[in-house]
């Protein structure tokens, strides 16, 4: 007896939870269904709508106005402005993310010394608005690689920012090891009032007179904010982390987020098991899970394909081509792999636009164009036609498609 | 002339500083120029085999057995360099049988120790190994890490007293009344150590004599003094793949053939190789083909390496060399023999002389025999050292100790930094501060960065050929930044960028031909790091200013904290908790 619900989404990461909590919410029988870990651990948190354009153009101010200028075959399009809005509305309302005052982008300082634009940023990040003209001092760890402060403070001011940065590295109070993981510092800084009483005491000392402090994205994990608060009222100066690399608090926060608005809108959700194959014509029966080396069917009605891109193997290669692993979704890409890329480190890559492709319901569409099954849609890095690397619209396209899919799955119901 | 001769040695691959430190033993006053990083050319593209001689066994006895004496000398003189991994010459079932009894003769008759073994023991020694492999012999064959030989040789030159620079590319050769006297030389970034955006200059260097060591650049070297080098470059492809899917020197027992050979190297193996003679060795195809026959040859042999996953792959070239009059068609007919070019006996251009052909494997025997020849032109006497006094490195043994407890580094990272540093690990490693690791993927840490920094100024590609830092299956993804911010401090903010711009482009050009499966996912991740979450594809320190008045300036809680937590203005306290 297969496991059944109204629509099961393949895929944990932005784009399966956006379609899950969109679905849930709107009262449906949603599971979602997830393997690996998602990539948002790589991810810094930040949510970027859209920050340049196909050409490069940009930074972009304002990201809903360069939507209608995107091409075709974009998601964007398939969504359309208001589409992308209305999913803005649902992530707003499930996190406490920033940004939602305003349509204009910000600038968030990175750990790479760079700002980028971005839509929403987390509570964190806040303070660290590079449009904000209040002085900042950067605090690094000698144990931490990942930030370097004073180098980051140097590649800041390089990149003009309208205040005065500098950068200053300390060492962690306690006597972590010298390659000890985010995760360590977080604990510490959540537990151990000495550690953080060491920790502001050697940041006090090293500021002279900065309003605004940035520190590595390590300030806490399950309490986050009670940790920053503190810091900041200890500090009498407003904090924030600067996003980094995997793995990635401010990301793994995000995953938390929306896996508890997912239960709370009664989505039902597991992880750890692959989604194997699948058994239908037209439409899908059902797909299988495979659990401890058995294949269990899963059915539902209405299914979501959100297993990522290349990053996250939702879309897989070997020598001989690039594909799908799931349903074998026809993915369109040039023959000779040598042109899968650009010479280039930041060239055109082709190889960030592979995907499949979908209709304007985000149904799955074969070689043909016509629709691979009837039942079967894709969001999220999934779907082809975007660069999310160069455009900084990874997230956006995520949230706005994983909506668009559940409202349309829906409708099917 | 000076009382002690000036040589000027051209070539910073394994030849050169071979001979720069031979005859900065020998007392000799040396200049080493080099126009890249040391083993720019062909010694920083092979594939890390460290011959036992058994491959010339049958064709080529000669080089057989230089192979098999300098194979025991590096054991010596460079130990922290070398990994005697064993080697095998296996026999599939298709594959000649007189061939491999002709290995077998051939070698004991070079003295390389060899012995038979079974299908079944070979595959013993190494499980991957097909399960239709005959039988094969064991030879003592071996893994050597170019680039820390090459340095270590650098250094040693330095200590007795040589000038090394790098990214310095001779543009003119002196002559002057039909002699060689010197080099015109054009440093990139000023003399001494590289640093990006350091004005460059011309050098005029004159010297006693000039020893063209340029290997496959030869004849470039040789034109400006209008003599013909007719050096024959060969190049061939070497594939990277991300584990070491054998632990010995797998090669495959037939006469000559296109990738036939499996190094074991650091965390590596690397799959080699093809023979094809270009004209030009800066400029040649790299072509798809040529990836896939390493793969789908050498699965013959290891059949695991169809589903494995590849990390890069790089061409080198060899500056294959014959006498004009032998006039071999195909470049797998040439020697590998070396040979030294007098031009006042050859051209009746007096002052210098070129060395053309050879082998890594003998690389000092070649340096020992030039600097000999040096010092028959200055009628100096002195013996050879190179063979006795172990490079910088390889001193003492005591090493073997317990690194991870003296240093604070974690086992495997401890282990691997004391393997790559010898007896300098003492000096290296030895830090008032905490020792992180910079780059995962190889277990280097940065101690052993900064160290690198100090031989090698702002390039980090000088930096991660000493340390192997971003050579890993992330091919700089994780570490690139953290490699900028360690120059940062010693260098200007400037300078790091466009050393980390370098580096990423030089990361990026080798992994293009292995963008397929875990690779390509691997690239995708790497770009989605540096261009979403650094953006480092649209560095605004790089393009125009930006109006950031234009953007969201965040909400009205600034005043207090970004939380809106109430606190007082003077740094006191609110509610601790």
């Amino acid at each position: 007896m297969a496991i059944d619900s109204e629509l099961l989404v393949v895929g944990g990461g932005l784009a399966g939870l956006t379609t899950a909590v969109t679905a849930a919410r709107e009262g449906v029988d949603v599971r979602l269904v997830s393997y690996k870990q998602s990539t948002l651990r790589n991810a810094s948190g930040l949510v970027d709508v859209l920050g340049y354009t196909p050409d490069g153009e940009g930074p972009l101010t304002d990201p809903f106005a360069a939507i209608p200028e995107l091409p075709d075959d974009h998601p964007y399009r398939t969504v359309g402005v208001d589409g992308v809005r209305s999913a803005m509305d649902v992530f707003d309302e499930v996190t406490d993310y920033r940004g939602g005052h305003t349509d204009t982008n910000a600038l968030l300082p990175t750990h790479g010394g760079t700002v980028k634009p971005t839509a929403r940023y987390p509570p964190g990040a806040a303070a660290g608005v590079a449009s904000d003209d209040r002085d900042v001092l950067l605090v690094g760890l000698q144990s931490m690689t990942d930030f370097d402060a004073p180098h980051v403070a140097a590649h800041l001011e390089a990149a003009g920012v309208p205040f005065d940065v500098s950068g200053v590295t300390i060492q962690f109070p306690g006597d972590l090891q010298a390659d000890a993981k985010v995760t360590r510092y977080a604990k510490l800084l959540e537990t151990d009032p000495a550690t953080r009483d060491g920790f502001v005491e050697r940041i006090e000392a090293n500021r002279s007179g900065q309003q605004r402090i940035g520190l590595p994205a390590v300030l806490g994990d399950d309490d986050h904010d009670r940790v920053r608060t503190h810091l900041e009222s200890e500090l009498g100066a407003a904090v924030f982390e600067v996003p980094s690399g995997p793995p990635s608090l401010p990301g793994l926060r995000l995953e938390d987020a929306l896996f508890s608005a997912l239960d709370s809108a009664g989505g039902s959700f597991e992880t750890g098991n692959p989604v194997v194959d699948y058994e239908g014509d037209d439409r899908i029966d059902h797909v299988l899970v495979e659990k401890s080396g058995t294949e269990v069917p899963y059915s539902a009605d209405q299914y979501v394909l959100a297993t990522g891109g290349l990053v996250g193997k939702g879309i897989d290669s070997d020598r001989e081509g690039v594909y799908e692993p799931i349903f074998d979704c026809h993915v369109d890409h040039a023959e000779d792999r040598y042109e899968w890329f650009d010479g280039d480190v930041f060239g055109d890559h082709p190889f960030a636009r592979y995907g499949v492709d979908t209709d304007d319901r985000l149904r799955v569409l074969d070689a043909d164009g016509d629709p691979q099954f009837d039942n079967l849609r894709a969001a999220g890095g999934v779907l082809g036609g975007y660069d999310y690397a160069a455009e900084k619209s990874g997230s956006g396209v995520s949230i706005a498609t994983g909506y668009h899919a559940a409202t349309a799955a829906t409708e099917e119901l | 002339m000076a009382a002690t001769p000036h040589v000027l040695v051209i070539g910073g691959g394994s030849t050169g500083v071979g001979i720069a430190r031979d005859l900065a033993m020998r007392e000799f006053d040396v200049t080493l120029l080099e126009q890249g990083n040391l083993t720019h050319g062909t010694t920083g593209r092979m594939h890390g085999l460290l011959h036992s001689g058994g491959r010339y066994a049958v064709a080529d006895q000669a080089s057989a057995t230089e192979c098999i004496e300098e194979n025991r000398v590096l054991r010596d003189i460079a130990s922290h360099c070398v990994e005697m991994t064993g080697g095998l010459f296996v026999k599939r079932p298709e594959d000649d049988e007189s061939y491999f009894q002709d290995k077998l003769s051939g070698c004991e008759e070079c003295g390389i120790p060899a012995e038979v073994v079974s299908g079944r023991e070979a595959r013993q020694m190494e499980p991957h190994l097909a399960t239709d492999i005959d039988k094969a012999i064991t030879v003592p064959d071996g893994a050597v890490d170019p680039f820390r030989l090459v340095v270590a040789n650098a250094a040693s030159a330095q200590e007795h007293g040589a000038r090394v620079e790098t990214h310095s590319k001779v543009r003119d050769l002196l002559v002057e009344d039909g002699e060689v006297v010197g080099v015109e030389v054009e440093h990139d970034s000023g003399p001494g150590l590289r640093v990006h955006g350091v004005e460059g200059g011309r050098e005029e260097i004159r010297a006693d004599y000039v020893v063209n060591a340029t290997g496959a650049w030869a004849g470039r070297i040789g034109d400006m003094a209008g003599v013909d080098i007719e050096v024959r470059p060969s190049k061939g492809v070497m594939t990277i793949m991300n584990v070491r899917q054998v632990d010995t020197v797998i090669n495959r027992c037939r006469p000559k053939g296109d990738a036939d050979i499996i190094v074991p190297h650091e965390t590596t193996a690397i799959l080699g190789t093809t023979d094809e003679e270009v004209a030009d060795p800066e400029d040649y195809p790299e072509e798809q083909w040529e990836v896939d026959m390493m793969i789908d040859t050498l699965k013959e042999l290891v059949p695991m390496l169809e589903e494995a996953r590849t990390i890069r792959s790089f061409w080198g070239v060899r500056p294959l060399y014959e006498p004009p009059d032998v006039g071999s068609e195909d470049p797998t007919d040439i020697t590998r023999d070396f040979f030294l070019l007098d031009h006042e006996e050859r051209d009746g251009l007096p002052g210098m002389t070129s060395i053309v052909g050879g082998k890594f494997t003998t690389y000092r025997m070649m340096g020992e025999q030039i600097a000999d020849h040096v010092c028959n032109q200055f009628g100096i006497d002195r013996a050879c050292r190179t063979a006795d006094v172990p490079l910088p490195g390889s001193e003492d043994f005591s090493v073997l100790r317990d690194y991870m407890d003296e240093f604070g580094l974690r086992s495997p990272i401890g282990r691997r930094s004391v393997e790559r540093l010898g007896s300098r690990a003492d000096e290296v490693l030895q830090t008032a501060g905490p020792n992180p690791t910079v780059c995962e993927c190889e277990g280097v840490t940065r101690a052993e960065v900064q160290d690198a920094i100090a031989q090698s100024g702002s390039d980090l590609n000088a930096v991660r050929i000493r340390t192997r830092a971003s050579m890993g299956n992330c091919q700089g993804g994780f570490c690139s930044h953290r490699l900028a911010s360690e120059l940062h401090g010693e260098y200007e903010e400037p300078i790091a960028r466009r050393a980390w711009d370098e580096l990423l482009q030089e990361r990026w050009k080798g992994q293009r031909h292995a963008l397929w499966g875990q690779q390509l996912s691997q690239a995708a991740l790497n770009y989605a790091l540096h261009a979403t979450t650094q953006n480092r594809d649209h560095d605004p320190a790089d393009g125009e200013s930006l109006d950031f008045s234009a953007f969201d300036s965040g909400t009205d809680d600034r005043t207090t904290g970004a939380a809106g937590t109430d606190v007082a203005a003077d740094g006191g306290h609110a509610d601790g908790y």
